[in-house]
């Protein structure tokens, strides 16, 4: 079997063609823009919105926007996007249904990291945290597959969340062993848990190249992605360079993931939840599900923070309690089924 | 060949009782007011100073009592966690009754009137009572009718439980004032908190209760240990005797971590520890890995008061830091 067939094999799946979701992600992506710009504590309206977008002279409603929910919002749509590919990228690359940067140590490497930082360098900026985060997130994800991959054959799914699991422990202690010691954990918490309230632009404009280098490199690296996750054998058949592929996906999520962690703190389960709502709809072709998983990941985002701005307004409910109880059924739902709905 | 694991059963446990008598008089010994070893025994004999009175009977040794009981109790859970589901890598902390706690712990402190006198008797209740409930929606997710418990399932359900947990807990948190951030966050990590006598007489009763329990069940956890097939044609009533043995170690770890913070890893390590000396029979291993679940809290406790004076780093921590590592090998070599 050439790889032409076997891409047109998983082609053959498709009931819509591509185009058809992808603009209807995008739809739905816009859609959840906008309904998070127009809702908020304050009250403003379409029109607001347009005079923020496109006024020199704006009022005091379309200032907010601009400087305060624009901002925010462009942030949520970077952080779901991030954390869905990442999540994506992992899952496929490690056949495991139960990928997730939050489960596999990422968020955790992050965070020891960030209590390292907090507690040596007081004055550090943003660059110097965003930093951190990377190679937190590439400290525990290096652990955690560094560990399932010394074994021969690897781990199977259940293992890996075990050895996951372990290392988020690890690195937690490490993390809160740091805080205490430097009385550090208060600032650290207030990152880790602080979501997206006052983002501003300034982080934005530092944070944003990453991501979106990240995500593009991971479109274009997604036909290699798909061929792995079916078998390695076969991927190393085809002529691929299965080592330089796994190293470049692996910077990938570290990166993804790192920013992540820098801009919205802890935020389990989005990496684990896009991608499995998205392969109903795109089969197990990486070239779709990236694509898709980018746009609903931001959208999920989106809807997720304008619930947390709205829903006890005017104090805001903390995004990462929200996703955790939205994901953790969703967790146990593919506990439960096995991973069936996997592939 | 039974003679043999017999003597070596005895010479371990002889040693673990060794190490803990003398790991418990450094512990005793050692902290930021001075009391030489020298010291000790006339002191507990009743023959020392108003102020060597003061701190063993006041301060250290009923720390020192309950390190080791909810050393014990983890310990002993963990073993019947590990024996019932067959899953090796079982722990209460690891499946999620750590959090439970942690997140009840939170919400108690954080949005419920303090009143001073009776706090420290409410708070290991509402522990307590966080941990069983975590552990009762594991077992209810991880229940299939028709087969039972799931082991698997168990421990996946309560990685996610613990990760969606502590994502509330971090959110409790970061919205409280500082010095309450300080207390859960030490909570959280297992300061061993409750030190002081009455916690003693609230943890006392599990395990008076609960260890001989357990230890008449003894040979029914070897039994689960084949398989469900065997242990049904044996004769063993599966699904009840499974349910009481998870119930009790639950309990157990319910009842510890309601004490101390939340400390994971030893409930995994002791039993490992004491399975590769003294062999696989839970006659054998319970013992010695109870004693071994112990010494260890013990000695993560000194070493983490000890350490970063003038505050010290939580036990759960430095359990975390030695426990974690040996978890990543029992990984590997499997």
């Amino acid at each position: 079997m050439n790889k032409r067939e076997t891409l047109n094999k998983i082609e053959s799946k498709r009931r819509f063609p591509f185009a058809f979701k992808l603009i209807a992600a995008m739809c739905i992506c816009v859609a959840a823009f906008l309904f998070s710009i127009v809702f908020g504590a304050a009250n403003t309206g379409v029109h607001d919105v347009w005079d923020a977008l496109f006024s020199d002279d704006p009022s005091k409603a379309a200032l907010i926007i601009k400087e305060l929910r624009l901002p925010r919002e462009t942030a949520a749509l970077l952080v779901g996007a991030a954390l869905a590919v990442s999540g994506a990228i992992m899952q496929g690359m490690t056949k495991n249904p139960l990928a997730d940067p939050g489960l596999f140590g990422l968020t955790a490497g992050s965070n020891a990291a960030l209590a390292i930082v907090a507690a040596l360098i007081p004055t550090a900026n943003y660059f110097h945290i965003m930093i951190a985060c990377f190679v937190g997130a590439g400290i525990g994800a290096l652990l955690v597959f560094g560990i399932s991959s010394l074994k021969r054959g690897g781990f199977t799914s259940f293992r890996i969340v075990l050895a996951g699991a372990a290392v988020s422990a690890f690195l937690f202690a490490v993390a809160e062993g740091v805080g205490l010691y430097y009385k550090v954990s208060k600032n650290v918490s207030a990152w880790t848990a602080g979501g997206l309230i006052g983002t501003t632009w300034t982080q934005i404009n530092v944070i944003m190249p990453f991501i979106l280098i990240g995500i593009v490199v991971a479109i274009g690296m997604s036909r290699q992605l798909t061929i792995l996750s079916m078998d390695e054998g076969i991927a190393t058949g085809l002529g691929q360079r299965t080592g330089l592929i796994k190293v470049i996906l692996f910077i990938i999520i570290v990166l993804l993931s790192g920013t992540a962690v820098a801009l919205a703190g802890n935020l389990a389960f989005v990496g684990l939840m896009i991608p499995h709502m998205v392969r109903p709809f795109a089969g197990s072709d990486y070239r779709q599900i990236i694509p898709l998983c980018i746009f609903i990941g931001g959208a999920f985002m989106l809807v997720a923070d304008t619930l947390g701005r709205t829903i006890h307004a005017p104090f805001e409910t903390p995004i990462a309690s929200l996703i955790a109880i939205i994901g953790l059924p969703f967790f146990l739902f593919i506990v439960r089924k096995g991973g069936r709905a996997f592939l | 060949m039974r003679t043999f694991s017999t003597k070596k059963l005895q010479f371990t446990v002889i040693f673990l009782l060794i190490m803990i008598v003398a790991t418990g008089a450094i512990a005793l010994a050692t902290g930021s007011a001075s009391l030489p070893i020298s010291r000790i025994l006339p002191a507990l004999a009743g023959d020392g100073t108003y102020k060597e009175q003061f701190i063993l009977f006041d301060l250290r040794l009923p720390r020192l009592i309950i390190t080791f009981l909810a050393g014990m109790a983890l310990a002993m859970s963990g073993a019947v966690l590990q024996g019932v589901t067959r899953n090796d890598l079982a722990d209460p902390g690891i499946i999620g009754i750590n959090s439970g706690a942690g997140a009840a712990v939170a919400v108690f402190f954080l949005f419920f009137p303090l009143e001073a006198g009776s706090f420290i008797y409410t708070l290991p209740l509402v522990a307590c009572v966080g941990g069983l409930l975590t552990a009762g929606l594991i077992f209810l997710f991880a229940y299939k009718r028709g087969q039972g418990f799931q082991p698997v399932k168990i421990v996946l359900s309560g990685v996610g439980f613990a990760a969606a947990l502590s994502g509330v807990m971090v959110v409790l948190l970061s919205g409280a004032d500082s010095r309450k951030v300080d207390f859960i966050s030490k909570w959280i990590a297992g300061s061993i908190w409750g030190t002081d006598w009455p916690f003693i007489w609230a943890l006392l009763p599990w395990i008076i209760i609960l260890f001989p329990f357990i230890w008449l069940k003894a040979h029914r956890i070897d039994l689960l240990g084949l398989g469900e097939p065997t242990a049904v044609g044996i004769g063993v009533s599966v699904t009840r005797e499974r349910a009481a043995l998870l119930i009790a170690a639950v309990a157990l770890a319910s009842a510890a971590v309601s004490v101390t913070g939340g400390i994971a890893f030893i409930g995994l390590i002791a039993p490992h520890i004491a399975k590769s000396i003294v062999g696989p029979r839970a006659h054998s291993y319970l013992p010695v890995s109870i004693l071994f679940g112990g010494w260890m809290l013990l000695v993560a406790d000194t070493i983490g008061r000890n350490v970063a004076l003038p505050d010290g780093i939580p036990a759960g921590t430095v359990a975390a830091l030695i426990g974690a590592p040996y978890f990543v090998y029992l990984l590997m070599r499997k």
